[in-house]
């Protein structure tokens, strides 16, 4: 069993079975030494008769702790069966009420649940009266708002789940769906809390014996064995030690079982890859000669993720004052490109080759020149937002933490770029936080924060995908717009063909981590990879055919660890030849094929 | 308008504790003035006694009076010792608030900054071992019983290494065992949950956004990440709070502290209803406000939760 592969989980196994064996055969093997009077060795510690000592009436605490295993699990088994009687159908009330009374129940829930269990557990003992009793009735009580409470949570999860709304539409009732459809899938985590909360019990009880107030002489559980020897603490510790360790080692198997097993049932497998982060740098990376130089320059770039690779050689490089537009579907590689491109590939992902920021690599500049000439803008703008802070002094950070601004300097910069981003009353919504943005302000915001510093590139990543379609133009303009006014140079990383043709003069096109063309956004309809082809023919525009099905592409793109040797497009490519599954073609000429379209 | 919800249901909960301690004396089989002064007790005794505290009129007429009474402050006296029992509770009260206000105060320093130290070390799968290390004590520190830790301590550096007093409060040494015994399950309980939100955070867009911008990782996490995971931590810390009224009790009968769990502990093994019901409500008071307060403080730090709150 996968589950059990944890170590508390297996701690919590192997604790909660020796008690339960020692539950079962304790009062056998040794009930008759725990009750046998030795007026001549009362109150002894340790000695080899007697490991632990005995107690007021000479009896040995050993033998006492062993065999009041039972009556401990089994009061702690009672009163787990209270809170499970009273908990979980007091939980599943409200899904069968209608709704003002289940807004009743649960707010009763929530106001108990506010309460210490103990003083709970207390107020009922004190009702039912000291005693095992009312011991068992207090810390079962105790408990049940907790449980149904999260009764409650988990049955309103399955109630808004699509089958119980068919069940309804279906006519069956309230208390039918309950019993039929949302008791039975919410019965593992309940059982996984009731075994912890058989610990949890058992901890209690011992509690409320060691404070007097639970099990009573002539019985005795582990509590009630601690309240006795508490008082020789500074005599004889190993006479506390016994009692206090049973109960401990108990209360906390149960306890430890139960929620591991409860928290690997809710765990979904965890699927990040293992490696070691590391940015491996190719030899010689000095400026590269050649007249105008770039602002940015990828040579060779590969990103891997342990054995999977999703970008793999990947080289262009941008123009100052220019705007390159990088297409692909999802999944081919673009928005790692982008992360790398800002040196922010997160752990465990490693970077190969080289990524020149106006000529130097990245990992030269100091982490000033990186905050102020490059700036970046991500996909989702509520997101990209701390909802902690105001939106103004989001922006003012750039200036006081990089460019030695005051306060004050800083936030009179925050609210001019807020202003040239055309956020109305730039003043005010300086003050504002983000959820009192809507999501296109919000963007301009994201935007305005990359120009607080003299940005040379703005690496925008899928920068409208979030937005409304008229919310979407209006973002891209203004991108556009900075991209004029300030000589920015761009990187729009898009999925979508029609907006980046649209604003960028050149287009990048990606493929399963690859570049596969490159080429002016004015020659898309005569791109030469059969890949972009296929792309321009399936995003429709104006002048597309109404009448004609809109061309899909056949097949779909490799996973990154699935990537075949030859061309990784081979497999869905009419034109491919024999050649094109044994050899990967390089890019040449702006277009990475060996049989390319005429042009 | 928050607030007022926030003001009304605290009242109405308020309410729902004094109503329960009233109830608690007529719940009580048999009849409690009987229960206290013991069979041997003469019948007189105990009818004059009965008539003493009014329990002989009819309840309505009593719960009227005892109403009046504990909006006054008059908690009614002690069954045994015959004292004002709000003159007991004002007593014994400030040792218990010092002892929680410590250890909560020292839950948070130590749970807070370790909590994002792990998050940041384990963060994206690295420093597993550390992880599992951390999940590992925490998570059997935070179901280790209190008393079980103070039995522990005692024989440790009380009586074998004779560090420090074994019981009582006298200076700021006697605070150190009952603080860590009640601090030690809250405190790892909060480290993990601290951990579990900077995790998710550390994750966000506006935290790569942050490091975008190549903000310093000091000003990363106390400037963007903390104020969005205390929200979660002082919630549950409000809880804790509660929690750790809870485990007051047990640590000051253990300790021998003059406080008011010691109190209550005896008033209820003594049958001393009065002074148990007065405690009682003192407590769940005390607890009601504690999550008022935190409700209020919630909503006024985080700006998200005002209007999600008014839904």
């Amino acid at each position: 069993m996968r589950r059990m592969r944890s170590p508390s989980a297996l701690a919590g196994l192997v604790l909660v079975l020796a008690t339960l064996v020692l539950a079962v055969v304790g009062p056998w093997l040794w009930g008759e030494e725990a009750a046998r009077f030795d007026p001549l060795h009362i109150l002894e510690g340790h000695s080899a008769d007697h490991p632990l000592g005995t107690d007021d009436g000479g009896r040995d605490l050993l033998a006492r702790t062993l065999a009041a295993t039972r009556q401990s699990v089994w009061l702690a088994l009672l009163a787990t069966c209270v809170t499970t009687a009273v908990g979980i159908p007091l939980g599943a009330l409200p899904s069968v009420l209608g709704p003002r009374a289940a807004r009743l129940v649960s707010g009763l829930i929530d106001s108990l649940v506010a309460f210490p269990v103990l003083l709970l557990a207390m107020f009922a003992a004190l009702i039912a009266g000291a005693g095992a009793r009312g011991a068992v009735v207090g810390i079962g009580v105790a408990a049940v708002p907790g449980l149904a409470r999260l009764t409650r949570t988990l049955a309103d999860t399955v109630a808004s789940s699509d089958y119980v709304a068919a069940a309804r539409m279906l006519g069956a009732g309230r208390t039918a769906v309950l019993l039929r459809h949302v008791l039975p899938n919410i019965a593992e985590p309940l059982i996984l809390t009731v075994t912890a909360n058989l610990g949890y019990s058992l901890l209690g009880l011992a509690t409320l014996s060691l404070l007097g107030l639970g099990v009573q002489p002539p019985d005795y559980d582990w509590g009630r064995l601690l309240h006795d020897t508490l008082p020789r603490v500074y005599v004889d510790p190993e006479a506390v030690a016994g009692p206090a360790l049973a109960v401990a080692a108990a209360g906390i198997g149960f306890a430890l079982l139960g929620e591991s097993l409860a928290r690997a049932a809710a765990r979904t497998p965890d699927a990040v890859p293992r490696g070691e982060s590391r940015t491996v740098l190719p030899p010689g990376c000095g400026p590269l000669p050649g007249a105008p130089e770039p602002v940015l320059e990828v040579r060779d770039l590969s990103v891997s993720f342990g054995g999977t690779t999703p970008v793999r050689g990947v080289s262009f490089s941008v123009a100052p004052g220019e705007l390159v537009g990088l297409v692909g579907e999802s999944g081919s590689g673009k928005s790692l490109t982008a992360l790398a491109v800002g040196g922010l590939v997160p752990y465990p992902g490693t970077v190969s080759g080289r990524v020149l920021l106006g000529g130097r690599p990245l990992e030269e500049l100091s982490r000033r020149e990186l905050g102020t000439r490059l700036a970046m803008v991500f996909q989702d703008p509520m997101a990209a937002l701390n909802p902690a802070l105001r939106v103004g002094s989001q922006l003012a950070e750039v200036a006081t933490v990089h460019l030695g601004a005051s306060r004050k300097e800083a936030w009179r910069r925050a609210v001019d770029r807020l202003g040239r981003v055309r956020i109305p009353d730039p003043e005010a919504n300086a003050r504002r936080y983000p959820h009192e943005f809507s999501g296109g302000m919000r963007q301009r915001a994201v935007i305005a924060m990359g120009l607080m510093g003299e940005p040379e590139l703005i690496v925008a990543d899928e920068p409208t995908t979030a937005l409304d379609v008229t919310v979407q133009k209006r973002v891209l303009e203004l991108l556009a717009e900075v991209n004029e006014t300030t000589g920015a140079a761009g990187l729009l990383i898009s999925h979508d063909l029609a907006v980046v043709s649209l604003y960028c003069r050149r287009v990048l096109v990606m493929y399963a981590g690859r570049i596969v063309e490159e080429l002016p956004s004015s020659q898309l309809r005569r791109a030469r990879h059969p890949y972009t082809r296929a792309l321009v023919a399936s995003s429709p525009d104006l002048s597309t055919d109404r009448s004609l099905p809109l061309a899909t592409i056949p097949g779909r793109q490799p996973e990154p660890a699935e990537v075949p040797g030859g061309c990784a497009f081979a497999p869905r490519c009419a034109r491919a030849l024999e050649r094109c599954r044994a050899d990967r073609p390089e890019l040449e000429d702006g277009v990475a094929c060996w049989n390319p379209e005429d042009a | 308008m928050f607030l007022l919800r926030r003001a009304i249901r605290f009242a109405l909960s308020l309410v729902l504790v004094v109503l329960a301690s009233f109830a608690m004396l007529h719940l009580i089989p048999g009849d409690p003035v009987r229960a206290a002064l013991g069979p041997t007790a003469p019948r007189e005794a105990v009818e004059q006694r009965r008539a003493e505290l009014g329990l002989d009129r009819p309840w309505p007429e009593q719960l009227k009076t005892y109403l009046g009474k504990v909006a006054t402050g008059d908690f009614g006296e002690s069954f045994l010792s015959r004292q004002p029992a709000g003159q007991v509770i004002a007593d014994r009260l400030p040792a218990t608030v010092q002892l929680v206000a410590v250890t909560m105060a020292l839950a948070l320093l130590v749970a807070v900054p370790l909590g994002m130290a792990m998050a940041a070390r384990t963060h994206g799968g690295r420093g597993r071992r550390t992880e599992l290390a951390f999940t590992s004590v925490t998570g059997g520190l935070s179901v280790v019983p209190e008393f079980l830790l103070a039995v522990g301590m005692i024989a440790l550096f009380g009586v074998t290494l004779r560090w420090l007093p074994v019981a009582g409060k006298d200076g700021a040494a006697s605070f150190v065992m009952p603080v860590l015994a009640l601090a030690a399950g809250p405190a790892a309980l909060l480290a993990r949950l601290v951990r579990v939100e900077t995790l998710r955070e550390l994750s966000s867009d506006y935290v790569r956004l942050a490091r975008a911008k190549r903000v310093p990782a000091v000003r990363l996490y106390l400037r963007h990440l903390l104020p969005n995971t205390l929200t979660a931590a002082l919630t549950t810390g409000g809880l804790l709070l509660s929690s750790l009224l809870g485990g007051s009790v047990v640590v000051e009968y253990v300790f021998q502290w003059p406080g008011l769990g010691g109190t209550t502990v005896e008033a209820i093994a003594g049958k001393d209803y009065a002074l148990a019901q007065a405690a009682i409500l003192v407590y769940g008071a005390i607890s009601l406000t504690v999550v008022f307060a935190v409700d209020v403080a919630l909503g006024l730090l985080d700006p998200r939760s005002r209007p999600r709150m008014l839904g």
